[in-house]
């Protein structure tokens, strides 16, 4: 009788919990984006103005979420990458065109994050944010100006600081230090970049990604490689932070979204990005995330105070000699090789 | 005298390393304050976000879900599986233990790439039912090796006997059988249920589409820097799993008596 | 008929799901990546692994779970002996309380040496108590063999502990009669019977602690590579699965090798310390 009973409850228990994850015919709509890199509040805004449901999964690194759309296994209809990764995507077909014209709100983009070279036409992908990379650090202890990647290397701060565990970024550290181009094709340069790193490991607290934000503001670490968004969010919270733009050069990036190959919800992911460029919406995530908008609408709801800032609108002049990061080809397997044996040593 | 109280401090000694990490965990979970180790007054409201955090919310019906569902299946499996082994021929019986010993030996980061290679392979879509499928390739294992001795204590004539009088042998396996093995059944189906719900590596190599378990909500969130609200979850957990231990041990008493 | 069926479901089962994606990594690690020029059957990812970098990771993972192994049987050992001599009552109860913490999801109990070995962390919090100045305990070598040893140490006490609760105390009180004094008793005969345990214990703990890629993820950030982090690399962010193939392959190896030695050394009676756990 017991049995019984344990029986059925079991099998209703399976049930409800089938019926539970039933699908009707509401679309879901599958985003793949940076981690910490939207406010999740405007899920239910568009949720409500649409009926279309959001499912969010979040990487770590543009290669982390190449591999993932590479090798299948998961269908998303909107991911954000970055420049070089659109260049590549392009490149192997794994990008669906996007329809400019269902995606009234681009008026709204500025003209100069238009048309940049890894999307000459914009066939393919929609600006989102755009930033630097630099060092961010506590002026409560460190009390030197900062002004150039050297202190990476410097014994005094062994321990004190972190880099991006992200293979591009924490290369390109080195290459410019060296002052070589960050979009080598020269082995030797890349070696020497290799020897480098190695070189700085010993004084490296440790490669971290999304969690560099509280471990700067709990003072776990005094100084740290990151993107200037992250910078942003922390200062604009503590001002005893400094974000330094090195003068051998950085990295200026571009995070766009796209649409990938073979997605099922074509006419929601329009719908979902036309939503991302409305003026309220893109003031919301700029808010939130503490990046620099594309956006000519959100930028007029953005606090004055950012703008001329190194970590948000930075001048002109300040950052003419970064460079933005292409897609090396095949060449690829030497930087993935090199950040191997960074990590492995 | 003095080796007795040498022995009562190692214990303790020992006791305090295994629970300190827990304790702390517990501690803070009712701490007011987002990030530091600092005691900033008294609160419930990690428990609170907790239970408003879809993510953890959504991990914890996955991790049910695909524990139940992988667990009864295994043993289903395994308990028909080990049936079959203990009446094979020796040499065979040796290859299938040995092949069936596999994923209990192998390190989960292999089974996880392996089975992950095998669906990406065969262009399955990564998520629900990679993972159960995943869970009831590692658990089935475990269920043939509780359920195999338990055959084997029965005595061989059993079945036949029963077959003698005239019965059916799924009716001789349900009343004859069964009976005997059922304990070694339900070890197994508790191990599977455990080792699932418990599970980590394979999960994460198996899984996709925003289907997640908890132990990789927690991962991705312990990534992420320090959040109260895994304080909250490892408290609730920890007194989850104490309630449901005592409980268990009522019951053996009982039976016992 | 039904014995025929039973047992056929479970082998097409583990065909399909145990031995084709093992021969199906075996077969990815004998082909070259795509666009490296090479085609067909090749050893180029393990001529690879062969390299010096390479091999320093798996010395260091070897290493790293040697030490972990060694600590938790130094710590374990001691502890089996003093659960396995308690008065029966109270022994139920220190057995059990000894397995909760393993009942917590690890990954939890991971992250609670996160919280407390940082910086600001409780540790460093209870030193300056005594004016240290706060040290770095977190991000090291260090930290990952205490979370290694915190994780694994119920896997060596265990399967110690069973062993030497089934252990004849006749013989015990026969060598003590015959004059032996306690060391001696333990040296020659508590101590070798009670080896089957030690060894199901060491591959217990040898074998989670040589893959693992979660504890050194979370414990050094992204600094102190080990194997296990070595393949996670190769699927999920490099994207060649042919090296993180034969990476794999040779882990596989590697430990089933340990263990079938571990086993002949065991003899047999390893098998049910290992069922100890359970």
């Amino acid at each position: 009788m017991k049995k019984s009973i344990v029986v059925v409850l079991m099998i209703a228990l399976i049930a409800t919990m089938f019926v539970g994850c039933k699908k009707d015919d509401q679309v879901v709509l599958n985003v793949y984006n940076w981690g910490d890199y939207i406010d999740d509040s405007i899920f239910a805004t568009f949720e409500d103005e649409t009926g279309i449901k959001i499912n969010y999964e979040t990487f770590a690194t543009n290669e982390e979420m190449y591999t993932k759309l590479k090798k299948g296994g998961t269908q998303f209809d909107i991911a954000i990458p970055s420049d070089y990764m659109i260049e590549k995507m392009i490149k192997e077909d794994m990008l669906e065109k996007v329809d400019l014209s269902k995606i009234p709100n681009y008026a709204n983009i500025d003209e100069q994050f238009k048309n940049l070279d890894f999307d000459p036409n914009n066939e393919y992908s929609v600006p989102y944010f755009w930033g630097t990379v630099g060092i961010i650090y506590n002026t409560k202890l460190i009390s030197e100006d900062i002004d150039s990647w050297n202190v990476l290397w410097d014994e005094k701060y062994k321990g004190m600081f972190t880099m991006v565990d992200s293979q591009r970024d924490s290369i390109m550290v080195a290459l410019k230090k060296l002052g070589y181009s960050m979009n080598t094709k020269d082995v030797a340069q890349l070696e020497e970049a290799k020897q480098l790193l190695i070189e700085q490991k010993p004084l490296v607290l440790a490669y971290v990604g999304d969690n560099v934000k509280d471990m700067l503001i709990s003072e776990e670490t005094a100084m740290a490689v990151v993107w200037s968004g992250e910078a942003s969010t922390v200062i604009q919270d503590y001002d005893y932070f400094k974000y330094a733009l090195p003068k051998e050069g950085s990295n200026k990036w571009f995070d766009n979204i796209v649409i990938p190959k073979g997605a099922e919800h074509i006419d929601a992911a329009h719908q979902f990005i036309d939503f991302l460029c409305r003026g309220d919406i893109g003031f919301k995530n700029a808010d939130y995330v503490g990046y620099s908008t594309c956006n000519n609408e959100t930028l007029k709801l953005i606090d004055p105070s950012l703008i001329d800032t190194t970590y948000a609108y930075p001048k002109k002049e300040w950052i003419n000699n970064f460079e933005i990061f292409l897609d090396p080809g095949d060449f690829v397997k030497e930087y993935d090789r090199v950040w191997t044996e960074i990590k492995a040593n | 005298m003095v080796s007795k109280w040498a022995k009562r401090f190692y214990t303790i000694l020992i006791f305090a390393f295994l629970y300190a990490p827990i304790v702390v965990l517990m501690v803070f979970s009712f701490n007011d304050s987002k990030n530091t180790a600092k005691w900033e007054g008294f609160t419930f409201r990690w428990y609170q976000t907790l239970s408003e955090n879809s993510l953890i919310m959504k991990a914890l019906y996955y991790t049910v879900l695909v524990a139940v569902v992988s667990a009864l299946i295994a043993v289903v499996m395994g308990t028909l599986a080990a049936f079959g082994i203990h009446y094979m021929k020796t040499w065979r019986q040796k290859v299938v233990l040995n092949i069936n010993s596999i994923p209990i030996l192998n390190p989960d980061i292999v089974t996880g790439i392996s089975l992950m290679t095998l669906f990406v392979a065969f262009k399955m879509e990564l998520g629900l039912v990679t993972m159960i499928l995943a869970h009831v390739t590692f658990n089935v294992p475990f269920v043939v090796l509780s359920v195999l001795p338990k055959l084997k204590q029965m005595s061989g004539d059993t079945l036949e006997a029963a077959m003698d009088l005239g019965a059916t042998p799924w009716y001789a396996f349900r009343k004859v059988i069964l009976p005997e093995i059922k304990p070694g059944i339900i070890t197994g189906g508790l191990i599977a249920f455990t080792l699932s719900i418990d599970d980590f590596v394979i999960s994460y190599f198996t899984t996709g589409n925003g289907v997640t378990n908890l132990s990789i909500a927690i991962y991705s969130m312990a990534k992420r820097g320090i959040k109260p609200e895994i304080n909250a979850l490892a408290t609730l957990m920890f007194v989850f799993v104490l309630v449901m231990l005592i409980l268990i041990n009522k019951r053996t008493k009982i039976e016992e008596i | 008929m039904l014995r025929k069926i039973s047992s056929s479901s479970y082998l097409v089962w583990s065909l399909l799901f145990i031995i084709i994606p093992i021969v199906m990594v075996g077969f990815l690690s004998f082909t070259p990546v795509e666009g490296s020029g090479h085609t067909g059957f090749s050893l180029e990812n393990y001529k690879r692994f062969m390299e010096p970098i390479y091999l320093k990771v798996l010395l260091r993972s070897v290493e790293i779970a040697f030490k972990a192994t060694f600590i938790c049987f130094l710590v374990g050992y001691p502890m089996a002996m003093i659960l396995a001599k308690m008065d029966n009552r109270i022994r139920n109860l220190a057995v059990m309380l000894f397995v909760v913490p393993m009942w917590m999801n690890f990954l939890l109990r991971t992250y609670a040496w996160m919280t407390i070995l940082g910086k600001n962390g409780i540790l460093n919090k209870f030193l300056s108590l005594f004016h240290v100045e706060p040290l770095t305990f977190l991000y090291s070598e260090g930290a990952v063999l205490l979370g290694m040893v915190y994780n694994f140490l119920p896997f060596m006490v265990l399967p110690i502990y069973t062993v030497l609760t089934k252990m004849d105390n006749n013989l015990i009180e026969a060598a003590e009669d015959l004059g032996g004094n306690k060391i001696t008793v333990f040296r020659k005969i508590i101590f070798p019977l009670s080896l089957p345990g030690v060894v199901s214990g060491f591959s217990m703990v040898f074998m989670p602690a040589v893959s693992t890629f979660v504890i050194t993820n979370l414990l050094s950030g992204g600094q102190y590579m080990l194997i296990g982090n070595l393949i996670e690399q190769q699927f999920l962010v490099v994207n060649d699965w042919h090296f993180g193939s034969a990476i794999s392959m040779f882990l596989m190896v590697l430990i089933l090798l340990t263990m079938s030695v571990m086993n002949r050394l065991g003899a047999g009676i390893g098998e049910e310390g290992s069922a100890g756990i359970w």
